[in-house]
């Protein structure tokens, strides 16, 4: 859907993108994620083009990005904004109309999105009399209603209580399965592994890390599982240090868990063989890193290489 | 597809549907009116209401009954001590006054008026005139000359002033009248340019602070957003402009037929001729304003008011794109207005004055001041080509100030809680779109 490459954009005292490259595939939900001033907003300008890179390309659908894809994506900027004084409905039809749709379009779409999020009665009032949740859903409305291909929302779920999140979440994921393509800036990232399939990590105007959130996953994975089990009675454990090594030992009620790492070589099979004959199992996890782990671990790793 | 219309629409009628935009539109006439029917009212009064007492004492003996009663004056005897009189006259709420007539009048011809509050102005004229004639009358007589004969020699020169036009043709000029109606345009303007650029700023920085900019500036080119609010907020102002005439001619006509009979117009309008302006020398005030060609100063009005309203809007609207809140705008509309305010004040004195000096013609074409120096020349009669050739300029000035405040304005939108500098701006300006 999009192919970014080699952008670079420079702002007269700081470097905001520094030759950052990214594929978001047609039809995914894509995280965009990075600490806050890493350059993120930068890049969803540049994809809007409300700025222009200094160097680089952006293909949208094949060919290069040009003023007549506006028509085709949808942006919900972090900071929101609409015109206070002015008419929910009129404001609506305003920024459809920007968006190229015609006016009969325009309102059909309009009570359509009212009608399902249930906002009808708001038509006639202004901004300024909503609260700041109802705001935000007028927002994400606006942004959506021309049914654009490729929908970038920049911290979407902000200022939303849970009950309004979900209902969002909802209409994001509705909107994904019938092929919108959605680029989801955040830096809250348990909401990363229940939306996205595809993340790429900005921090300090390099992009850092991409790939599917499964791959990158299980790349990050270090073969640590907690076992937790009940000793058998008389038989003292065995460790055989070429296997594993226990991190950790605690007794949790009337059990014992243990956490374990094992070296490359080691599968789990060949660990439970191992300690099977000794104790009875009673659950078995692997760890898999957060994204949120994941995260702070390439954040942090990457500002220790900057200091030294 | 072009989305400017769609935004001048916006623009246009969200504030022509406001309120405060109605009632500035039918109060504004309204209050010229009352100002037209107050002063008329008492002008009129003032007439009616100047009669007053005057007490003599005469210590030359022989001017006080020579001093004839009039309808605004009456002239009475005293006849009591000067002291006393002095006393009763700080009781009198009228006007009163007690004029004294020294012994030496005749060769000092000084005398004293006193009265009981502020002395009247057009009392101690009166007195005045009355003093004087006794004197002249003297002097006739002591210079062995016949008073009678000379009253009636009548000196009274009146001077046509015509002025040459192009082809040759002398035609009548009454330079009052372009006078009054020069200073009423470069007031206009000033407001007007003023007060609509202001609108576009205040609109920007609504947008900027609101952050719906953003959003906009997602769907269309700042510039056209930029062009969209300018053109909506000028169709705003002359919107505003004709129903303005419309309803202050209707209002006027409407007031003077109801208010004032007719006789009574013309003979306070001879008055207001008489004493107001001299020079007219008994010209009808009316056939003064039809010598001067309405239709020209219309159409340069709004020709200049819309050149001049788009080059200074569109230096509004880059301020208002590089600040956060109006208090801060301060310091950038401050030295851009200076052209605007130096030529305003300057319309007053060097430019009515002396319409087609150096000054005054420069001033007309520069296209930062020509909106209003040029309006203050055209009532005078400024040859077509200067006009055109002023317009071109202004025309070619505010394509540069809209380009300027365009690469500016593109920039400063985007950046909140940056305090802008001059150099900023420049900084702004120089980056690549």
């Amino acid at each position: 859907m999009l192919e970014i490459k080699n952008i670079v954009k420079q702002y007269s005292n700081h470097r905001a993108l520094n030759d950052v490259s990214i594929h978001v595939p047609k039809g995914s939900i894509f995280g965009l994620l990075g600490p806050n001033g890493a350059g993120k907003t930068s890049l969803i300008r540049i994809i809007n083009q409300i700025t222009a890179p200094d160097s680089g390309e952006i293909l949208f659908d094949g060919e290069p990005l040009k003023p007549k894809h506006i028509e085709r994506i949808g942006y919900l900027p972090e900071e929101r904004g609409l015109y206070k004084k002015m008419k929910i409905g009129e404001q609506m039809l305003y920024l459809a109309q920007l968006k190229g749709l015609r006016k009969s379009d325009a309102m059909r779409k309009i009570t359509f999105w009212f009608e399902k999020l249930e906002m009808q009665s708001w038509w006639d009032k202004k901004v300024e009399d909503l609260s700041k949740g109802m705001q935000q859903k007028v927002q994400f409305v606006a942004t959506v209603l021309h049914e654009p291909d490729l929908i970038i929302l920049d911290e979407p779920f902000s200022g939303f209580d849970p009950v309004n999140a979900q209902i969002i979440q909802r209409e994001i994921l509705e909107l994904n399965q019938k092929g919108a393509t959605i680029i989801y800036s955040t830096h809250r990232m348990e909401s990363v592994e229940e939306l996205c399939d595809y993340i790429a990590l900005i921090n300090k105007s390099h992009k850092i890390l991409d790939g599917s959130v499964n791959d990158i996953k299980h790349s990050y994975k270090n073969q640590t599982y907690i076992i937790s089990y009940k000793p058998k009675a008389e038989v003292a454990l065995q460790y055989n240090e070429d296997l594993f090594h226990v991190v950790e030992q605690t007794t949790v009620h009337d059990a014992q868990e243990m956490t374990i790492r094992t070296d490359n070589r080691t599968s789990l099979n060949e660990l439970l063989l191992f300690l099977i004959p000794q104790i009875d199992i009673l659950q078995v996890r692997e760890i898999v890193p957060s994204m949120h782990e994941i995260f702070i671990d390439k954040v942090t790793q990457n500002a220790n290489q900057t200091l030294s | 597809m072009n989305k400017i219309p769609l935004i001048i629409q916006r623009e246009y009628f969200s504030r022509v549907k406001k309120k405060s935009f109605l009632l500035t539109t039918f109060l504004v006439p309204l209050f010229f009116i009352g100002m037209y029917v107050g002063v008329f009212y008492l002008t009129k009064k003032s007439f009616e209401d100047s009669h007053a007492v005057v007490h003599i004492i005469d210590q030359e003996g022989s001017v006080a009954p020579l001093l004839k009663s009039n309808k605004n004056l009456t002239y009475t005897n005293s006849n009591v001590e000067l002291q006393q009189q002095i006393a009763e006259l700080k009781e009198q709420k009228d006007n009163t006054n007690l004029l004294i007539i020294p012994e030496d009048f005749y060769t000092t011809r000084q005398v004293e008026l006193l009265s009981a509050g502020k002395p009247n102005i057009t009392t101690q004229n009166e007195v005045k005139d009355h003093l004087k004639e006794i004197v002249r009358s003297a002097e006739y007589l002591r210079l062995g000359l016949d008073g009678e004969n000379i009253k009636k020699i009548n000196d009274n020169v009146s001077i046509a002033a015509k002025e040459l036009s192009e082809d040759g043709d002398a035609k009548e000029s009454h330079t009052e009248v372009a006078m009054g109606i020069a200073m009423a345009l470069s007031v206009l303007v000033y407001l007007s340019l003023f007060l609509y650029g202001a609108q576009v700023m205040r609109g920007i920085i609504e947008e900027k602070t609101s952050r719906i900019v953003e959003v906009i500036i997602s769907s269309v080119k700042p510039f056209q957003l930029m062009m969209g609010k300018i053109i909506g907020i000028g169709l705003v102002g002359l919107t505003q402009f004709l129903l303005w005439l419309v309803l202050t001619f209707a209002l006027t006509s409407a007031a003077t037929t109801l208010i004032f009979d007719q006789q009574d117009l013309a003979s306070e309008a001879m008055a207001q001729n008489k004493s107001a302006m001299p020079a007219a020398g008994g010209l009808d005030f009316l056939q003064a304003l039809q010598s001067v060609n309405f239709t020209e100063l219309l159409l340069c009005f709004f020709a200049f008011f819309i050149g001049g309203y788009f080059l200074y809007s569109a230096l509004f609207a880059a301020v208002g794109s590089a600040v956060d809140s109006e208090t801060e705008a301060t310091q950038f509309t401050m030295p851009i207005t200076m052209p605007l305010l130096l030529t305003y004040i300057l319309s007053f004195g060097v430019l009515v004055n002396d319409p087609n000096g150096s000054i005054a013609t420069w001033l007309s074409f520069i296209p930062f001041t020509s909106p209003i120096a040029m309006l203050v020349r055209v009532p005078f009669g400024v040859p077509t080509w200067q006009i055109i050739l002023s317009l071109c300029i202004l025309i070619a000035g505010f394509l540069c100030t809209t380009w300027v405040a365009g690469r500016i304005y593109r920039t400063g939108i985007l950046m909140y809680g940056k305090k802008a500098s001059f150099k900023e701006l420049v900084k702004w300006f120089k980056y690549k779109s």
